[in-house]
């Protein structure tokens, strides 16, 4: 049987060396971590525009296209609940999940415009729950700030096969395309994602059956997300 | 004298002899963590979904597995006998630590998918059991190898599922890695064109259950042609 002072020296040795060398690694691999997280926020994003990035799928973008593409073409802006931008604050600086835990009326949302030459995209988030965990998503708009351009979802614990699909599936998101979030006189409906199919061409999709709740959610999340943008959408809808 | 008789030992015991062809062998088959010792299920049923994540999955076991039966065997005689596991577990948490950050700065979308379950690979009993059951006794040549054998044994368990459930549930093999193959699928993309036939992809082998009875068949074709894994009770 060992004395105590020896098993704390022991322990002590070990921990030490353990956190020394783990520190160590941390030190060496972070920047790297910190670029492929970005990167990866970035391709979530662009997934929304993905049939105005030249001809290329995502898969077909390298990390250092992505990062130009955010470079030269994206313009990002901060809007408040009023529609009122936010000067000096970049859309990438707008933490989503915190923002979420504000009274309505005082969350910032981020905007990014995206351009390809020819056309300009608004891509806005939107987030909201599922049936197991947080679902979000982009949705990009066209300039006429009405048609969807395309949207990207993601989720955190869905049913794979099943609510998951909303990610997984490309023939779900491609639904959205062409789906328009205003009715005919200007107001604003969003769109619905409906349990046995759509009815209305013009704002509904079809819900992925065996997974009404998080179809649901996906409804929630694109109708109270997109209305939060309608105040600054309204003012540019104004002016030109 | 006592030299002498250190030097006839080390003569007798060859790096690579019977035994410890044995030790990387039989947790192939005989032995294996997952289908004989039935530990490790957890994450197998939870991250075979694909082939891709899988393989990643099972190197990082064996990673673990290898390296801590290393450690702790070069430490076991070190180790305070009422800390033994307490010690055991700091050095399986570091490495999974290693795999962890390693993970994350060189394929950070495997990184995403695997999320929770390479953190768990701490409370992975097949580790933390080898270390009780080998580790502790045995030379750290012999260990390192018994690590690496039990790692393998997992590993080729969750590969056959991911490759089962990737084929049957999605119809593609190593999606999300650059060498994705198409295999069967409702368009001309894919290597069986299924466009018309019907065919559609079984869901359940998307979920976790799927796992269980693929496990479960494997267990029983293993048994069927491995009568010394027949309880005979």
């Amino acid at each position: 049987m060992e004395s105590n002072s020896q098993i704390i020296k022991f322990m002590l040795v070990l921990t030490s060396v353990v956190a020394l060398g783990l520190t160590g690694l941390r030190q060496v691999t972070e920047p790297l971590a910190q670029r492929n997280e970005e990167i990866f926020e970035k391709r979530a994003i662009l997934l929304a525009v993905e049939d105005y990035l030249g001809g290329k799928t995502m898969a077909e973008l390298s990390d250092e296209e992505v990062l130009n593409i955010f470079e030269s073409q994206v313009q990002q802006l901060v809007v408040d609940a009023q529609g009122n931008v936010i000067e000096e604050m970049k859309a990438d600086e707008v933490d989503f999940a915190q923002e979420r835990k504000k009274p309505a009326d005082q969350r910032k949302y981020p905007i990014w415009i995206f351009n390809n030459g020819s056309e300009q995209f608004y891509i806005v988030a939107v987030r909201g729950n599922g049936l197991w965990d947080e679902i979000w998503g982009y949705v990009a708009l066209k300039s006429d700030l009405n048609t969807i351009a395309g949207v990207a979802f993601d989720h955190k614990g869905e049913t794979p096969g099943l609510g998951a699909e909303i990610k997984d599936n490309p023939a779900f998101r491609a639904q959205f395309k062409g789906k328009r979030i205003l009715d005919d006189e200007g107001r604003f409906v969003g769109v619905i994602v409906r349990k046995g199919g759509a009815r209305d061409p013009e704002h509904e999709v079809d819900a992925i059956s065996g997974a009404t709740i998080t179809s649901n959610g996906v409804t929630d999340m694109l109708v109270d997300g997109l209305r939060a943008y309608e105040a600054y959408f309204a003012k540019l809808r104004q002016v030109g | 004298m006592a030299e002498t008789n250190v030097a006839q030992v080390e003569k007798k015991e060859p790096l690579f002899g019977k035994k410890e062809r044995k030790l990387l062998v039989d947790p192939l088959n005989d032995n294996n963590p997952i289908t004989v010792q039935v530990l490790g299920i957890c994450s197998a049923l939870a991250v075979t979904s694909l082939v891709y994540p899988s393989l990643v999955m099972a190197i990082s076991v064996i990673f673990v597995t290898a390296f801590s039966s290393l450690f702790t065997s070069l430490l076991r005689h070190y180790i305070p006998k009422s800390v033994r596991m307490i010690a055991q577990l700091i050095i399986i948490a570091s490495l999974v630590t290693v795999v962890e950050l390693s993970l994350k700065a060189l394929n950070y979308p495997v990184y995403k998918q695997l999320s929770v379950y390479i953190g768990l690979i701490i409370t992975n009993c097949i580790v933390m059991g080898r270390l009780e059951a080998f580790a502790m006794a045995n030379k750290p040549w012999r260990s390192f190898l018994d690590g690496i054998g039990n790692g393998l044994g997992y590993g080729a368990i969750l590969l056959i599922v991911g490759f089962m459930r990737e084929l049957f549930g999605k119809g593609t093999l190593f999606a999300g890695s650059p060498l994705e193959w198409k295999i069967v699928g409702p368009s001309a993309d894919y290597l069986i064109n299924t466009a018309g036939t019907g065919y559609m992809n079984n869901n359940l082998m998307v979920l976790p259950a799927a796992a269980m009875f693929v496990i479960g068949v494997i267990i029983w074709i293993q048994r069927t042609y491995n009568k010394k894994l027949i309880d005979v009770s």
